[in-house]
């Protein structure tokens, strides 16, 4: 689910950094500086990582209001059963008592037991992080690199041919529901049925029966093929747009006027001084968009069955298993805010301007 | 002996979402090597598109018609090779406000290599010691090579454009506003830096400014451009401190002389403001804002008459004004070999069109 | 510069009208309001794919309209179906038939009401709270006191905390623990994708509220909700008008995951609902395409029209975007 227009994506706001000092950059006051930068960047990352940790509670304990009858919904349960149920789940303490227990247990990296697995929701989520890591991973990394690189074509020569037909392609892909090209891929290139051809596995992740590392590898690399492909159609528009709209900003630059009086090439001008620049404010928001990588890969991992934490939230949802599906939650959103922490420690590396 | 830099009838025009804009129209300059040439003018005069013109850094889309000839050869009739090669190697720029001027995520260093290495003009392994040089020579420490664009101050920064400007020791160097957004002292310094540069390298510099006082220190012939046109040019004394066309006393009023209280205590502005090139008057385009305007200023628009000539009608100084000119009929002069000029369209050829044009189009 | 839309600011002109009464203010405004809608009209006009979009989508609007004119609901019904199961596309039912022999042409048509419906609602309420979110903060950010400004910061954290967090994920929690049905979906979506509205919105306002005209309104006296409701929020419509039509296909996107995830009310046929039903019914392995493909079409085809035509009045509005699409 895309929830934010291409161009802006949200807006970033440099907000947060600290103005430039204009002179002396190295002296006794810079490890201060960086220490405060950092420390900051830590403090917004553990209130956001508290309050996602409130909203975890507040979702699946306050709001059901009986979150045994949600989870048992459109079954038979016994009086006993429910009891029992809500023994388990600590439902018969007073709230604050909850509350406490739950923010307790996830300081010790507790998140519950599964009503569905019967098995601790950590273990769970431990077995499966691999194979989405590697899926979204590899996602991210080709949907980045190839929004990029169209995005500086496109936004170099705005209102041209090749920049209307990038965008008119990223916008259709943009359009598609996630699933849908998921479901559209299966039938085209791996139903097999009819005239369509059988090239691609359309689900898990290693074919049965396989052995030996390179065999793995291999089969796991075919059984990658339609999942990336389908995380990165959807996720690559935004990447274009944001990069396309960041270089046409910087287009009008003096410095390029600079380059190009050097006597460089139109292409060195754009590589080395313009792509660099616009590059900048792209970051931020790749990393902001991180949340609607994990959106995709939700949505990818149930269409191909793939065996990590999306096909896991999927499979907690039918039940419904909320305690699994509360873990779930609060992972995804923790490891958004992780990462966009780490883009705010990583950003000043890449723009000397806002080095602490 | 060839001039280094000849322009000869220079017509830009800005297509804008509006309509054509002629930004310039009909510019005449000449500068020998070892000369300074000042430009002056109200900011959208015409002066800082004759320098981007000069390389041809126009945007996309704009027309220029006309000559430049730089050491005899027509920058506008280049192929894009050749003005490649001639950029930064044949002439540099030192542009107006460095901040925006330089790349503010490359180390300087790296900044002022660039053209080095472009041009191959210099051993890879060479190019720290010349760069390190080239520092020294703006008066900069060579450790400040490091440094990014914001972590120097406005003066150390027009330094380094400075120093990059002379890395492929070009034979003409175009300052664009080079001093404007500095303080009076920085300003002295890096007026100094420039001249004394020009003194020992013999390279000509085209100077642009809107601070006639700037020019007048600096230069030895001054233009002064008005709605894209030169309306005076002569000797920079002269020019400045006895101006013969109405907007040069106008302009050369609006600062205040040093050990001259008359002017401090009466400083004359100049009402109104610059015509829209797009919508120029009849006649003469100052007509509007000029003190000294007669009836038929509205119908002539004068071109650049001899001040004071000689008994050849021969003069250093022209100006574009019907006071100037002879009571009688006007007279052409025949000096645009002296960096005089007439003015007026010229029917002459066409250009070959725009400046980045081609550039954007072709690759 | 001034936004094309919207009524401009009446402050310069009133003091030389005032003196001639045949001409009051008001009519004033509402002359220059109409001059700005008939520009506004004009230069949607010259982008091509903002027509287009806008074409398709009156056509589907229409359609979805007049739906029961011509879709018999009783056949929608899994027993009332008229055909036999995975019939393949033919004359009588254009596009084939589902596993229950319904036709899937008037499913779709009828589902595009609820898909259109699930996605104008949720798109309204995440404006409205976008929009709402925005001004105050943007407005209490620049001319609030202290306990403004901390409100103005406090909201904008919140806002930038949800914009981090996977929407989706969230939707889906707030699905899964309400009870089912149309409206939980509406409030699933409406409350997860509106901090993108609300920074846009907050933009806005603080470059309203640097006008002269706001200054001086200010000075005379116009406490907050003049301030907001005169002069603040007539100048933001533009820009929530685009961002409210890039919306609703981002709304009807959401729409069809969430049904697709077995979020939706099972109850009512929608787009994402389809989908879901040819894949738990195995229609996808068994690559009945006539099932699968024409609902994921109509998505796209409904998406990118919204988008096209979000995309035109966003350049209307932002000059320095034009003649770019």
């Amino acid at each position: 689910m895309r929830t934010t227009r291409p161009e802006t994506g949200g807006a970033p706001e440099t907000g947060g950094v600290p103005a430039p000092a204009p002179e002396s950059p190295a002296g006794p006051g810079r490890t201060a500086r960086v220490a405060a930068y950092v420390l900051g960047r830590l403090t917004t990352a553990a209130v956001s990582l508290f309050a996602v940790i409130v909203a975890g509670f507040f979702l699946f304990r306050i709001l059901p209001g009986d979150p045994v009858r949600a989870m048992t919904e459109g079954r038979e349960v016994t009086a006993q059963q429910r009891e029992e149920l809500s023994r388990q789940f600590g439902l018969d303490q007073p709230l604050w008592q909850q509350f406490l227990d739950y923010a307790g247990g996830l300081l010790r990296f507790d998140l519950g037991v599964s009503f569905q697995y019967r098995e601790p929701v950590v273990a769970l989520i431990l077995e499966r992080l691999g194979p989405t890591v590697l899926l979204a991973g590899t996602g991210t990394v080709v949907a980045a690199l190839l929004g990029l690189l169209l995005g500086a074509r496109a936004g170099w020569r705005p209102g041209g041919r090749g920049d209307r037909v990038s965008t008119g392609v990223a916008l259709f892909f943009w359009s598609v529901p996630t699933f849908w090209l998921g479901l559209l891929l299966i039938v085209l290139l791996a139903s097999g049925r009819g005239f369509m051809p059988n090239l691609f596995p359309t689900g898990g992740m290693v074919d049965p029966g396989v052995s030996g590392p390179l065999e793995t590898a291999l089969s796991t690399a075919r059984h990658m093929v339609l999942p990336v492909t389908t995380m990165v159609a959807v996720i690559y528009a935004q990447y274009l747009m944001i990069m396309r709209s960041s270089l046409m900003d910087e287009k009008g630059a003096d410095y390029l006027t600079t380059a190009r009086a050097k006597g460089l090439r139109d292409a060195l001008v754009r590589r080395r001084h313009a792509v660099p620049n616009a590059l900048l404010p792209t970051v931020t928001l790749v990393f902001l968009n991180l949340g609607q990588v994990v959106s995709g890969v939700i949505l990818v991992e149930t269409v191909f069955s793939w065996p990590g934490l999306g096909q896991l939230f999927y499979s907690g949802l039918r039940v419904p298993d909320l305690g699994l599906v509360q873990g779930l939650f609060v992972v995804f959103a923790a490891s958004v805010i992780l990462m966009n922490l780490l883009a705010d420690l990583v950003y000043p590396l890449l723009d000397p301007r806002v080095r602490p | 002996m060839t001039s280094l830099l000849d322009v000869r009838d220079l017509h830009v025009t800005y297509s804008g979402g509006g309509g054509d804009v002629p930004a310039v129209r009909g510019v005449h300059l000449s500068l020998d090597p070892g000369d300074t040439l000042g430009v002056a003018g109200e900011s959208g005069s015409g002066k800082s598109t004759v320098a981007l013109a000069l390389l041809r850094l126009l945007p996309a889309g704009t027309r220029i018609t006309g000559e430049i000839l730089l050491e005899g050869e027509d920058v506008l009739r280049m192929r894009w090779g050749r003005l490649r090669a001639v950029r930064w190697a044949g002439a540099s720029v030192v542009f107006q406000g460095a901040m925006h001027s330089l790349n503010p995520v490359q180390r300087i260093g790296e900044q002022i290599a660039e053209p080095l290495l472009v041009h191959a003009l210099v051993k890879p392994d060479r190019v720290g010691a010349r760069v390190a040089d080239l520092l020294e020579q703006v008066g900069l420490p060579a450790s400040r090579r490091r440094d990014y664009p914001h972590q120097l101050s406005g003066g150390q920064r027009q330094r380094v454009m400075i120093a990059m400007a002379l890395a492929c020791e070009p034979r003409l160097i175009i300052a664009d506003e080079a001093t404007t957004a500095l303080d009076v002292m920085i300003q002295a310094q890096i007026l100094a830096l420039l001249e004394r540069l020009v003194d020992e390298s013999g390279i000509g510099m085209l100077m642009i400014s809107h601070d006639l006082s700037v020019l007048a220190a600096t230069c030895d012939r001054v233009a002064v451009m008005y709605a894209g046109r030169i309306v005076e040019q002569g000797p920079a004394g002269e020019v400045v401190h006895e101006p013969a066309h109405p907007y040069a006393s106008a302009l050369s009023a609006a600062f205040p002389r040093i050990g001259d209280p008359a002017s401090r205590l009466a400083p004359r502005g100049l009402p109104g403001d610059p015509p829209d090139p797009a919508q120029a008057p009849s006649g003469c385009v100052f007509r509007p804002r000029c003190a000294v305007a007669e009836t038929v200023c509205a119908t002539v628009d004068p071109p650049l008459w001899p001040v004071r000539p000689d008994r050849d009608g021969r003069s250093a100084r022209h100006a574009a004004c019907v006071h100037v000119g002879p009571g009688g009929g006007p007279e052409r002069t025949d000096s645009a070999r002296d960096g005089s000029a007439r003015s007026g369209p010229d029917p002459g050829g066409p250009g070959p069109g725009s400046a980045e044009e081609e550039e954007e189009t072709s690759r | 510069m001034s936004a094309p839309t919207g009524p401009a600011p009446a402050g310069p002109a009133t003091g030389s009208r005032a003196r001639t009464p045949a001409v009051t203010a008001r009519a004033l405004a509402r002359r220059r309001r109409r001059e700005a809608l008939g520009r506004f009209v004009r230069e949607y006009a010259r982008n091509r794919a903002g027509l287009l979009g806008l074409a398709s989508l009156l056509t589907i609007g229409a359609l979805a309209l007049t739906a029961p004119l011509f879709v018999d609901q009783a056949h929608l019904t899994v027993t009332g179906a008229p055909g036999d199961s995975y019939q393949p596309p033919s004359r009588e039912y254009p596009l084939g038939t589902d596993n229950f022999g319904r036709s899937v042409l008037d499913l779709i048509v009828w589902g595009a009401r609820v898909s259109l419906t699930v996605g104008l609602l949720a798109t309204f309420v995440s404006v409205t709270l976008g929009t709402l979110v925005g001004v105050t903060a943007g407005h209490f950010g620049s001319s609030g006191g202290l306990g403004g400004r901390i409100v103005s910061t406090l909201l904008m954290r919140v806002t930038d905390w949800f914009l981090v967090l996977p929407t989706l994920v969230l939707a889906v929690a707030l699905a899964a623990v309400l009870p089912r049905g149309t409206g939980t979906i509406v409030i699933a979506i409406g409350l997860t994708v509106w901090p993108p509205t609300a920074r846009l919105v907050r933009a806005q306002t603080l470059a309203v509220e640097a006008r002269p005209y706001v200054e001086r309104a200010r000075a005379l006296g116009g406490g907050h909700t003049h301030v907001m409701g005169w002069h603040v929020l007539p100048n933001v419509m533009p820009v929530v008008l685009a961002q409210t039509t890039l919306l609703v296909a981002t709304s009807i996107i959401a729409e069809s995951t969430l049904a697709f995830l077995g979020m939706g009310d099972p109850t009512t046929i929608s787009w994402g609902g389809i989908l879901e039903s040819a894949r738990t019914a195995g229609a996808i392995s068994a690559g009945i395409w006539w099932y699968m493909i024409p609902p994921g079409l109509a998505i796209a085809v409904v998406a990118l029209s919204f988008t096209l035509c979000g995309r035109a009045v966003e350049s209307v509005i932002n000059p320095r975007l034009r003649g770019q699409s």
